[in-house]
């Protein structure tokens, strides 16, 4: 009991970034119709906004103390980064929480990106077949990732988590279970509560407001609502931008878990996409269930209980299911009809 | 089809049949002057080629994209270094296991893929293809090695090579019997499997076969309707090109007898999408027109450094030297997948029928645009890929 639980819990932050990438990438299929390989390039370039931030935050001034000689008869030298030097202790908790700071930071950026990736180049391949969309963003996507190496290198850069969440939490004593059974990291945990409020975030945007009630009678029919003389293309412009202000949150809030490097975008990108068709193209509550589903299932096979019984299930699990589910559910699980079949 | 069927070629095809073939082999003489002339480059030149031709008469011919090409690829070196292990270095037995072996998988793969069409076909092979490289890395080492890649080692039985040859020092080298493939005749080996890769696909091409194929790619509805059962067409088609592509990789294997499991990651099989579509999909010289030129650039390009740079902007005064320098060591060197991808955007912003529909545009422009012309781009633009 205890093993299941704790194998639940850990699929869930994954299944959180699966869930939030996948997301984002049903929104701008659903939308615009466009199969965006760039997603997860997205992902990768909100993880970036954390990583230059922190680059930011932590530039230091250097003393130089000659009372104290180090080993070698040099002087040591004293770092603080600027911001302490200017703001003292609330520089201090600024550089400790640099993480859940960048968000601020990302939201920005990333609609910025997303836009100008919008009207600058997806626009133009509306109209084009499905296999062109996805030629075009996968060079895209090589393109902001070498940028990305370019400017940060090709090493993973670690970042930090705030230190009072550094820590792990007790689960199994919240739920009133013996104490240190299921112990586990508080930032998972955070990461998870964070995935499920930006879903939810967005699901009300779309339920709840004007806004999203036009955009989703548009995902429904696009040329009736044009005809009532609503640009629906800039609202799809706008949902693109959100697309990717949630995939580059997602990104930011990934960081601690796993150290970026250029090529995360891609990893995660192919995940993505096995998430997107299993859960059914076009479907949102389709692409979060299926990330949940496909992150617990993945944690599950990598039990070692498991793994003695099928050798090396956990590297090919999400992907085996994709298959099954592509073979015997061709629309996914909660698939439209009508979506990406001729 | 009968025998004289099979070599009955209309002139056209003849022609560029020859001119292709005087092409490859006088290629240690024209790549001089273009400082490309090694064994080495020429050797990957014409397996890349074969490579890239294999995965058009798949994506060319019936519009279906696979992006898990490179897991063939993968099979083919795995099953040529265990051929070179167990057996024999003679490459031939080492390549005839290697396309077989490559077959049948394609077979497999492509049984299940191909009942889908469209995205979800991309995504059946590219899932497949992880698979493959996830296993490769992990479940299966004692077959692959994992990380360190399966090499040959002194200790190799080579069961038919050891009842003639005696105990050699060193690693044996991959040959026909005493000629060794490195270097030249390495190339020249590579470069007549290319040759007879394009005859076999210049021949699909003009067969009832390649149309059917063809039609596929512009209306599977329709061929549907008309009362052809399309599946055993494309995978038949599948199952050649993944052929090819385990041909490449025994070649690779042949010139270098080294597997690695990162031959079948999905970037790979997303180099040889960018090839094929660089040159020109759908056409017969397009695809190995990309893959030269990728392979070409990418070995002009990584060798720039910036020492290179500031001799080649040295003529600048001295501040705009070190900016214009700044800019374009963005773009070589390490940074020539960026410049790659740019080429590839824009390319296929444009240009979608790659570098042959570039080189119809331009000689259309200097006929006036005649007739001709236009009916090939007429032709070129309804075609859609399967859905």
């Amino acid at each position: 009991m205890d093993a299941i639980l704790l194998q639940l819990l850990n699929g869930l932050d994954k299944g959180g970034a699966y869930a939030l990438i996948a997301l984002g990438l049903t929104l701008v299929f659903g939308t615009l119709g466009v199969v965006n390989f760039a997603h997860g390039a997205l992902f990768m370039l909100g993880a970036f906004c954390a990583v230059a931030l922190r680059k930011l935050l932590t530039l230091e001034k250097v003393v130089l103390d000659t009372e104290n000689l180090t080993a070698w008869g040099t002087p040591t030298e004293i770092r603080t980064p600027y911001v302490e030097t200017w703001f003292g202790e609330f520089g201090a908790v600024l550089v400790n929480y640099s993480v859940p700071l960048s968000i601020l930071v990302a939201i920005p950026v990333m609609l910025v990106i997303g836009v100008a990736m919008e009207r600058g180049l997806i626009k133009h391949f509306y109209r084009r077949p499905h296999a062109e969309q996805i030629l075009v963003t996968f060079g895209l996507a090589i393109v902001l990732q070498e940028v990305i190496k370019h400017f940060f290198g090709a090493n993973p850069i670690p970042q930090p988590m705030p230190e009072n969440f550094a820590g792990a939490a007790d689960v199994g004593a919240m739920l009133g279970m013996d104490p240190n059974v299921i112990v586990y990291p508080w930032w998972r945990l955070i990461y998870f509560a964070f995935s499920v409020a930006v879903i939810a975030a967005v699901f009300a945007f779309l339920q709840f407001t004007t806004f999203g009630m036009v955009v989703r009678a548009g995902m429904a029919d696009r040329e009736t609502v044009g005809l009532i003389g609503i640009d629906i293309d800039k609202r799809f412009t706008a949902m693109f931008g959100l697309a990717a202000v949630v995939a580059g949150v997602a990104g930011v809030m990934y960081t601690p878990l796993l150290p970026p490097d250029y090529h995360l975008g891609m990893d995660f990108l192919v995940l993505t996409f096995v998430v997107v068709v299993v859960g059914g193209m076009g479907s949102l509550p389709g692409a979060v269930a299926a990330g949940f589903l496909l992150g617990i299932l993945q944690s599950f096979a990598s039990m070692t209980e498991v793994k003695d019984i099928i050798p090396g299930i956990d590297q090919i699990i999400i992907y085996l299911v994709a298959v099954i589910i592509l073979l015997v559910r061709p629309r996914g699980l909660l698939g439209r009809k009508g979506v990406m079949e001729s | 089809m009968n025998f004289q069927g099979i070599f009955s070629m209309s002139r056209k095809d003849v022609t560029t049949l020859v001119i292709f073939s005087i092409v490859v082999l006088a290629m240690p003489i024209w790549l001089q002057p273009f400082g490309a002339a090694y064994p080495d480059l020429m050797q990957r030149f014409a397996i890349f080629g074969i490579l890239a031709i294999g995965f058009n008469i798949l994506f060319g011919l019936t519009g279906y994209l696979s992006f898990g090409h490179a897991a063939f690829l993968g099979v083919g070196s795995y099953t040529a270094v265990w051929t070179f292990k167990l057996f024999s270095m003679n490459p031939i037995p080492a390549l005839f296991f290697a396309v077989i072996l490559s077959g049948l998988f394609a077979l497999v793969i492509g049984y299940v893929s191909l009942r889908r069409s469209g995205i979800y076909f991309s995504i059946l092979t590219l899932a497949f293809a992880q698979m493959s490289y996830n296993l490769a890395y992990s479940v299966l080492t004692p077959i692959t090695m994992g990380e360190t890649g399966l090499q040959l080692e002194a200790s190799d039985p080579r069961i038919i090579d050891s009842m003639f040859v005696g105990e050699e020092a060193g690693l044996p080298v991959s040959n026909i019997f005493g000629l060794e493939m490195t270097g030249i005749p390495g190339f020249y080996f590579c470069a007549i499997f290319l040759l007879i890769g394009f005859f076999i696909t210049q021949r699909i091409f003009a067969s009832p076969f390649g149309m059917m194929l063809r039609g596929i790619k512009s209306n599977q509805t329709r061929m549907n309707y008309t009362g052809f059962n399309t599946r055993p067409y494309t995978l038949t088609a599948f199952v050649i090109s993944g052929m090819y592509a385990g041909l490449a990789g025994g070649l690779m294997a042949v010139t270098d007898p080294l597997a690695g499991a990162e031959r079948m990651q999905w970037t790979a099989s997303g180099e040889i999408v960018l090839m094929t579509i660089l040159g020109g999909v759908g056409t017969l010289l397009g695809p190995i027109i990309g893959a030269w030129l990728i392979k070409y650039f990418e070995n002009i390009f990584s060798s720039f450094n910036e020492n290179v740079l500031h001799n080649l902007f040295g003529f600048l005064p001295d501040g705009l030297e070190g900016f214009v320098v700044e800019i374009t060591s963005m773009f070589v060197g390490e940074g020539w997948h960026l410049t790659l991808g740019l080429v590839f955007v824009l390319v296929v912003t444009f240009l979608p029928g790659g570098m042959m529909e570039g080189y119809r545009r331009i000689t259309t422009l200097f006929t006036g645009g005649g007739g001709d012309g236009d009916k090939a781009k007429s032709e070129d633009t309804q075609t859609q890929p399967a859905e």
